[in-house]
């Protein structure tokens, strides 16, 4: 009952949906229904109470009302557009504007896009491009093909294996040492400690302050005759000093000035991430009585998985970027197990040795796309896993 | 009538209801087994073991957050106490330094490997100085020109790298953020490789650029891919991506501009960021040592941060000063945006 009334006012109102307006099928409705209805109302206002029951319930049953799903449309009631020649000129219109104003859109993001697209090019992109050709020249101004000659000189060159192995062996040690860190730092300042935005900002000064600055405390502490010799001798009574910079200990120096500038960042990276965690399956947990180290691995482990990506990410990007302490601290010619790969970059410009400089680079740049590469891929199906 | 026995029969039904809650029988438990005095007495004793429990939790919350905030403030002491060290220094006089760390530089330079002359000697490490003196500042700045020159160079390279590469990634990122079809996503991807390339690899195309161009050993060899460095748009990226759509949306239906909607609204809502990004970037071209070390061979143009690293025993006077002040601009900035800092930073790391 229900449903044909509704039918039967939207048949009142004209608004049939799913038939074009302005064929038959509609119009045909309209007329029967309305009239009927238009009359009622303007009756029922001279009758008494019990007269307008009567009529309610002897009202004309509505004609025509077979749901419209069922109603057979006839190919009449279909529109067909002919193809007139000004029904033609039309669409050709309409097509040019929405052409014009596609074409308007990619120009607008275009534009927004132009100087950065301008500038990666000419300094970044193209650049690439150049040092692919001279990795494969005799030298810059000697353009015969070498093929991969340069990059054997390079990769048999002691001075870079060397280089590239403190390198590696830096990050293997140093990222996840911050990311471990780093996350525990983040769960203690998490447990409601008073004062957290207070202790979060003090680590997080530590990244404001230029390396250069830190240098000369660096080389008071760590130097032969310096404090941290000083203590150990004072505590251990031993006549024996280790000088921190020139030692097999180097290593662990850089690692400390590390830790201590990106401590900070990987914090509030985590912070963040831990105050994310819904706290209602935190709370459930614990009323199931999920002990604290137990919702950290099942709980919060889970939701950190992203973040803990993104701040090994970040911190091995960091790591690579080490040259720049141990240059300050060091200076060209570091320890041997301080030479970093930026050095043997440094060192071969003083030698003007483009061909080989350049396929050096080429080969850290693959090395580079491999390795994020790898990460994000490896975050991607992780993540995947994760969400099944 | 029908109305009425309604009525009555409703009330019939809601008396009978009543009647279930009064007829019930309380049920017996320990409680109502006791009499009245042992009841009061079991009461009070209860009472009095769980004030003891509660105090008991009380107290080992108190030891364990103590413990927690006692390890918060070692670290962060460990991360202050060389920022502390390098200010306090500052204030000593230029002899009371030289007195004290000079033992230290000796070795540095080589010396120490010819003999024990020094072995028995330490340096003093001291926080408070003996005299407080501005001395340093003022030799520091008022009667060495070079340092001043250094100073100036540095703010010369930062201040137009930050500026420029802000409006540069501002209006790539909304291009990216709205535009996002198949060929940009690409072109996307290959800009985060190219922000995630360490020096290393950067470093040799742009100086071959520059050679090319002709600006190797001026500034510009700095700014220019300075500017057109990627990292902002990344991150910008990100935030303008979050804008809801229904936004701008509205904006187009009012009949604005891309500009007026770039401008009034896409610039407003990423306020926090920009001003996040600005400080990030403004640390790392303050702090850059390889950039200047490669590009500029002339002295006389590179920044402070190369220059600190030069300095030794004939300078140790007024070392601690001139890092102080290298210091205090970047400070000064964290102190002013820290909130906009850690927001920036938290909000890098949700996808």
């Amino acid at each position: 009952m229900d449903n044909r009334n509704n039918i039967n006012q939207l048949n009142n109102k004209g608004e049939v949906i799913g038939v074009r307006p302005g064929s038959e099928a509609v119009q045909t409705d309209k007329k029967e229904v309305k009239l009927p209805a238009v009359r009622e109302r303007q009756m029922v206002q001279v009758r008494t109470a019990e007269e307008a029951e009567e009529a309610l319930i002897n009202r004309p049953k509505p004609k025509n009302v077979t749901p419209l799903a069922m109603q057979k449309l006839t190919p009449k009631d279909i529109p067909v557009f002919e193809d007139t020649p000004e029904r033609r000129e039309k669409l050709q219109v309409r097509k040019k504007r929405h052409f014009k104003r596609k074409l308007r859109d990619w120009g607008i993001f275009t534009g927004y896009l132009t100087p950065s697209l301008a500038g990666v090019m000419v300094f970044f992109f193209l650049p690439l491009i150049m040092l692919l050709k001279t990795s494969f020249q005799k030298s810059p101004t000697n353009s015969d093909f070498v093929g991969f000659r340069n990059y054997e000189r390079v990769l048999t060159n002691e001075a870079f294996i060397s280089a590239s192995q403190n390198t590696l062996t830096f990050a293997l040690i140093s990222v996840p040492l911050a990311v471990i860190l780093a996350l525990l730092i983040a769960l203690l300042l998490n447990t409601g400690l008073p004062g957290k935005s207070l202790f979060r900002s003090f680590l997080l000064n530590p990244m404001m302050v230029p390396v250069a600055s830190v240098v000369l405390i660096w080389q008071v502490f760590f130097s032969y005759n310096g404090v941290v010799n000083g203590i150990a001798a004072k505590i251990f009574d031993s006549p024996e000093k280790i000088d921190w910079l020139k030692s097999s200990y180097a290593q662990v120096v850089i690692m400390l000035l590390f830790l201590w500038k990106n401590l900070g960042y990987n914090m509030v990276l985590f912070l963040a991430a831990l105050n994310s965690i819904p706290h209602e399956i935190l709370e459930s947990a614990a009323m199931d009585g999920a002990g604290p180290l137990k919702r950290f691995f099942s709980i919060k482990l889970h939701y950190l998985s992203p973040t803990i990506f993104f701040v090994g990410i970040m911190s091995l990007i960091n790591s690579f970027k080490i040259f720049r302490e141990v240059y300050l601290l060091t200076g060209d010619y570091p320890f041997d197990n301080l030479y970093m790969l930026q050095h043997f970059m440094n060192n071969s410009f003083t030698h003007l040795d483009y061909s080989k400089l350049s396929a050096g680079a080429i080969v850290m740049c693959i090395v580079m796309i491999i390795i994020v590469g790898g990460l994000f891929f490896a975050e991607s199906k992780f993540d995947s896993d994760v969400e099944e | 009538m029908d109305e009425l026995t309604r009525i009555e029969r409703k009330k019939q039904a809601t008396l009978a209801r009543r009647h279930i809650y009064t007829e019930t029988k309380k049920p017996e438990t320990f409680i109502t087994s006791l009499s009245e005095e042992a009841r009061e007495a079991f009461f009070a004793s209860e009472k009095k073991r769980i004030e003891l429990n509660l105090r008991k939790r009380k107290i080992t919350k108190g030891i364990i957050t103590g413990l927690g905030v006692a390890a918060a403030v070692l670290i962060s002491a460990l991360a202050l106490v060389p920022i502390f060290f390098t200010f306090l220094n500052s204030f000593m006089s230029s002899e009371e330094i030289v007195s004290n760390y000079n033992v230290v530089f000796q070795s540095m330079s080589g010396h120490a490997t010819q003999g024990a002359t020094y072995m028995s000697r330490m340096p003093v490490l001291k926080l408070i100085p003996e005299e407080v003196t501005i001395k340093q500042y003022t030799t520091l700045l008022f009667m060495n020109p070079e340092y001043l020159f250094k100073y100036w160079n540095s703010i010369i390279l930062t201040l137009p790298i930050v500026g420029g590469q802000m409006v540069v990634a501002c209006l790539a990122s909304y291009s990216f953020a709205r535009y996002r079809r198949k060929r940009r996503e690409i072109l996307f991807f290959s800009y985060i490789i190219l922000m995630l390339m360490p020096f290393q690899v950067t470093l040799v195309p742009n100086y071959m650029i520059s050679d090319a161009l002709g600006i190797l050993d001026t500034i510009w060899a700095i700014i220019l891919p300075g500017i057109f460095s990627t990292f902002a748009i990344f991150l910008l990226t990100k935030y303008m991506r979050q804008i809801p759509s229904g936004y701008i949306e509205a904006a187009t239906l009012d009949g604005a501009t891309e500009w007026q909607i770039f401008t009034n609204i896409a610039l407003p809502l990423c306020k926090n960021a920009i001003f996040a990004l600005t400080i990030l970037l403004f640390i790392d071209y303050w702090n850059m040592v390889e950039q200047p070390l490669v590009l500029l061979t002339d002295a006389s143009k590179q920044p402070l941060s190369v220059f600190l690293s030069q300095i030794n025993e004939p300078e140790l006077g007024i070392a601690f000063a001139a890092s102080a002040v290298y210091m205090i601009p970047p400070l000064l900035i964290f102190f002013w945006g820290e909130d906009y800092l850690v927001e920036g930073i938290s909000r890098s790391g949700i996808k």
